[in-house]
């Protein structure tokens, strides 16, 4: 089955880009055919000519970002993406949400949806679909929303999983924490399971892990295209039987117990090291294994500076809340990819551990196991961790609570009233999220 | 002409029978009165210069057709070309309006003359005496008409126009004047196309005694009817200049000012020959030049021109930006060190490097913009904002009120450069001496009588361009008060469980 990817805005189609190209090279490198076609056929078509193409839309509201975005996949000489499946205008959507959901959205409904068409034409059978964009800016947030409400209305059987970039905490685009509240609770409703990576964290992985001195977005990219490489490529599931899961999107949703109160997804990947010391490194599944459940249970998404001292709160306390469990991180499910050598030796009975989950799921229905003895993008072995758990809880909770402070004053409100979103519907979209907020707090108890 | 001559050559090839319209957004230049002209002048001269220098191969792009429209004279259909195609003949997309003909006539006798064509042009002999008024209203209603017709005109040569660039002074008859009323022209006319204004502040010692009147009566429609005002001191440009020549003549051996630095213009730096003005509106037109960079050229973070009041302007009529440039100047170095980048971004919040006299340090930011060009990535932005964070009071609201854009292009001569927008409450001091300055003269009516004179002035029209003003100064006052009270996170809300 195939996944079409929907780039959207500048940040989406940067990301999406490295993405692409991550999976591409995977494909092409792991040297095993079985992997290869099924690799190929979620996210590639083979052109008549031969030629590799992404299956993906590219939007934007202005030109800039998708021409340079396909010059540069044309460049790779391994693959591009089709000549017409890209949608750009003018004027970008000004960091305005609704700009990008009352306006561009609507008004470019049908040749959005038509080049969506197109590719779903091109597949033999349709996963899903991954709109990929950031929360901060107005095309992306605004445009993408309005675009994942179209995928819903039009393919209503279609797994649809959002590709989220949060900003960076100290603010790049002032008015990002009232695209981020509208997006995300809209986005709620549509979206079968939310998937984010925050600038802030990815950029730490890039200066402390991979310690890059001058750390650019394209080196940011890199490592989130990595983190869903690891996901998104080809593995055995305990229901594939022995070939390649089909379903990708599917079985991710279930495996993670989405639920529409619980939709937010985090990522983490070990190693993650610069390519120059990985020749020199061994890896150990029990080491990497045992780093990762503590990233995990102590909510830290590096290998470095983890906390050991966080330990799940003991069972006999009735779950109650614990003096160590404002630190501990409450999961309702986790997913866990290995890929490389000796992958079916991996002991992973730390992460089926009931005292790290929530009581209200037994602990064999949390957790869920994936492999693929190919190894992933240049490491021996690796380790990617999809956790649906409390990670998102503070930033979450930051986000609204700075545009609440701003809402307040009323700051910028006449900017998206102008284009017909009222102070109701932040209203309501605060309310919504507060919900969710509540509902990831209550995980622990 | 000598900037396009060495550089964009024309030539006799055949244009590309497919004619693309441009993908990206146009900006439209309106430049009033003698500084506004003086200004636009140099901002032309340095945005051709800069398309020269990263345009190599001679052919008209996207980045030119922003602010240029290449037409070919010997082509019927009014000789429009299409992006991709060779340059023929660059035509400024400005406005240019005058009500005396001197500056003007120096323009179209000098260097520039042929990016400018005769029906872009607006002029008259008698000029408007350094009174508002006159400009306002007299020249105002009878170029109105005029007006319109000639930015209708313009703004037709654009198949997605953006933004109205305009500049004027305020001190002055013709640009506080007339300029202020082709604002309210643009609103009518052109209600969605965002309208940025420079505005150059009158120094205390200003040799236009009515400077004070001018300047409060346009105030008050720069408040009501702009986006954006970036106001621009004279006094902080003789400051910036003189320090710059501090620079380049007190320099140790070794280290020079670069010819091409951003405050000289094309006859080498700071000579004798120039115009008096001419470092100043360098200085000015650099302004511009940054500002718009991230929408012509490319970026790994984009900041698109309908961005700035979108992040910048909390509530509409505290649209006052002030503008900071750094580095004013770069030493003959090639391979800058990182110190001198963080360097960079501390100058910018300095007394010294603002246009206008104010500390915004020891004022509060509603909001902040770092538009950065060259070799710049996130991670030193980041670096940057951390470390300057703590020294910098933010409103209790927008206590991360930070816009950022990456442009790779960095401006002629340097590696990296930096413009600053802040949303800042320093601007009120600069406001309430202008208050000061107007009271003393309104007090004792003084030369009121000129204005009174004039055909629909009323001394209404002076009352209210003070209320407005001062109802401005009060919202600044307001947001100065919550400096001092810790204000606590707002209740959340509560929900239904
Ligand atoms: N990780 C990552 N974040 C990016 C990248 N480009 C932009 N962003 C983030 O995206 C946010 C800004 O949104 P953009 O994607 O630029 O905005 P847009 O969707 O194009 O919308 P408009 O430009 O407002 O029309 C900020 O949080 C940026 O840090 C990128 O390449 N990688
Ligand atoms: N920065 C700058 N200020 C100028 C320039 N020319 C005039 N001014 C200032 O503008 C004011 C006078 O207005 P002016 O533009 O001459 O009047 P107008 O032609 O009637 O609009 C005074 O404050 C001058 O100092 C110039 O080229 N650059
Ligand atoms: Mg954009
Ligand atoms: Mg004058």
């Amino acid at each position: 089955m195939s996944v079409v990817t929907v780039q959207l805005g500048q940040c989406g189609n940067q990301v999406g880009r490295e993405l692409f190209d991550v999976m591409c090279s995977d494909a092409q490198d792991a040297g095993r055919k079985t992997h290869s076609t099924a690799g190929w056929e979620r996210f590639f078509r083979h052109t008549t000519q031969g030629d590799l193409e992404a299956r993906a839309v590219l939007i934007d509201m202005e030109p800039k970002v998708i021409n340079h975005s396909m010059s540069r996949a044309a460049k790779s000489g391994r693959w591009r993406y089709g000549e017409t499946s890209h949608f750009s205008q003018k004027q970008g959507s000004g960091n305005n949400w609704a700009s990008g959901y009352c306006v561009h959205g609507p008004r470019h409904r049908d040749a959005v949806e038509e080049l969506v068409r197109r590719e779903v034409e091109h597949c033999d059978m349709l996963a899903g679909f991954i709109p990929m964009m950031s929360v901060a800016g107005g095309t992306g947030s605004g445009v993408g929303t309005f675009v994942t409400q179209c995928l819903r209305d039009i393919y209503p059987s279609a797994f649809v999983l959002n590709h989220l970039t949060w900003p960076y905490g100290t603010g790049e685009v002032i008015v990002q924490n009232y695209n981020s509240v509208l997006t995300l609770a809209h986005l709620y409703q549509l979206s079968d399971a939310i998937l984010v990576h925050e600038n802030d964290t990815v950029h730490r992985i890039c200066s402390q892990l991979l310690k890059i001195k001058q750390i650019s977005f394209s080196d940011i990219n890199r490592v989130i295209a990595h983190q869903l490489g690891g996901v998104l490529q080809p593995a055995l599931t305990p229901d594939s039987c022995g070939a390649y899961s089909r379903n990708p999107l599917g079985e991710l949703v279930g495996a993670l117990a989405c639920h529409p109160e619980y939709k937010l997804l985090s990522v983490s990947t070990i190693p993650q090291m610069a390519s120059s010391s990985i020749a020199f490194s061994t890896f150990s599944w029990p080491a990497l294994l045992k780093h990762l459940r503590q990233m995990l249970i102590s909510n830290t998404k590096m290998e470095e500076g983890i906390d050991w001292q966080v330990r799940p709160p003991p069972a006999s306390a009735g779950r109650t809340r614990t003096l160590t469990a404002g630190s501990f991180n409450t999961s309702l499910a986790n997913l866990l990819i290995l890929r490389g050598k000796d992958v079916y030796s991996a002991e992973t009975g730390g992460f089926g551990d009931s005292a790290i989950y929530t009581s209200w799921l037994p602990p064999d229905e949390a957790f869920s196991l994936w492999k693929s003895p190919v190894p992933f993008n240049k490491y021996e072995k690796s380790a990617t961790l999809v956790s649906n758990s409390q990670a998102l809880l503070r930033p979450l909770d930051d986000m609204v609570r700075k545009a609440w402070n701003m809402f307040a004053s009323r700051a910028y409100i006449h900017q998206y009233v102008k284009f017909g979103i009222s102070e109701e519907d932040f209203l309501d979209s605060f309310t919504s999220l507060e919900q969710v907020i509540s509902s990831y707090t209550q995980l622990q108890c | 002409m000598s900037i396009l001559g060495t550089n964009f050559n024309s030539y006799d090839l055949a244009e590309p029978t497919v004619c693309v319209a441009g993908a990206m957004t146009q900006s439209v230049v309106v430049q009033v009165g003698q500084c506004g002209n003086q200004v636009g002048c140099r901002f032309w001269d340095l945005a051709l210069r800069e398309h020269a220098h990263v345009n190599k191969r001679g052919l008209y792009d996207e980045a030119l057709s922003s602010f240029f429209r290449n037409v070919d004279s010997r082509k019927s259909n009014s000789g429009a070309c299409c992006v991709g195609g060779r340059i023929q003949r660059l035509k400024a997309r400005a406005v240019l309006i005058d009500m005396e003909e001197g500056v003007v006539n120096g323009i179209l006798q000098g260097p520039l003359r042929e990016v400018f064509d005769s029906a872009q042009l607006l002029t008259d002999v008698s000029g408007s005496g350094n009174n508002w008024a006159v400009a306002h209203l007299t020249y105002g209603s009878a170029y109105r008409e005029s007006i319109v017709n000639t930015l209708r005109k313009t703004a037709e040569h654009c198949d997605c126009l953006q933004c109205f660039f305009l500049i004027h002074s305020m001190g002055g008859g013709t640009g506080s004047g007339l300029g202020t009323r082709v604002l309210s022209l643009l609103e009518e006319e052109f209600p969605d196309v965002c309208r940025i204004v420079t505005a150059m502040y009158p120094s205390a010692e200003d040799d236009v005694i009515t400077s004070p009147y001018n300047s409060v009566l346009a105030m008050r429609e720069l408040t009501e009817h702009a986006d954006c005002v970036l106001p621009v001191e004279n006094q902080s440009l003789v400051d910036i200049v003189n320090k710059i020549s501090l620079m380049s003549h007190g320099a140790k051996p070794g280290c020079v000012l670069k010819k091409d630095c951003t405050v000289t213009s094309g006859h080498g730096s700071l000579s004798p020959t120039e115009k008096p003005f001419d470092a100043m509106n360098n200085i000015v037109a650099n302004l511009l030049l940054n500002m718009t960079s991230s929408a012509r050229f490319e970026g790994s973070l984009n900041m698109d021109l309908n961005e700035i009041a979108m992040n910048l302007v909390p509530f509409p009529r505290l649209h006052y930006l002030v503008p900071s440039l750094t580095p004013l100047y770069t030493l003959a170095d090639v391979n800058i060190p990182t110190r001198r980048l963080d360097q960079m971004f501390s100058d910018a919040f300095s007394k010294d490097h603002q246009l206008i006299r104010a500390d915004p340090k020891h004022s509060l930011y509603l909001a902040c913009a770092l538009m950065v060009r060259g070799n710049v990535q996130v991670s030193d932005l980041r670096r940057n904002i951390e470390r300057l964070r703590p020294s910098l009071p933010f409103v209790s609201w927008n206590q991360e009120g930070w816009k950022t854009g990456l442009c790779s292009v960095p401006p002629v001569g340097h590696s990296h450069s930096l413009l600053a927008l802040a949303n800042n409450t320093c601007v009120k001091p600069t406001f309430m001496e202008l208050r000061e300055r107007f009271t003393k003269l309104y007090r004792k009516k003084a030369h009121l009588h000129h204005y009174l004179h004039v055909d629909g002035m009323e001394q209404s029209i002076f009352s209210e361009a003070l209320s407005s003003l001062d109802a401005l100064i009060d919202e600044y006052h307001q947001l100065d008060a919550t400096k001092a009270r810790l204000t606590p996170d707002a209740p959340r809300l509560s929900i239904a469980r």
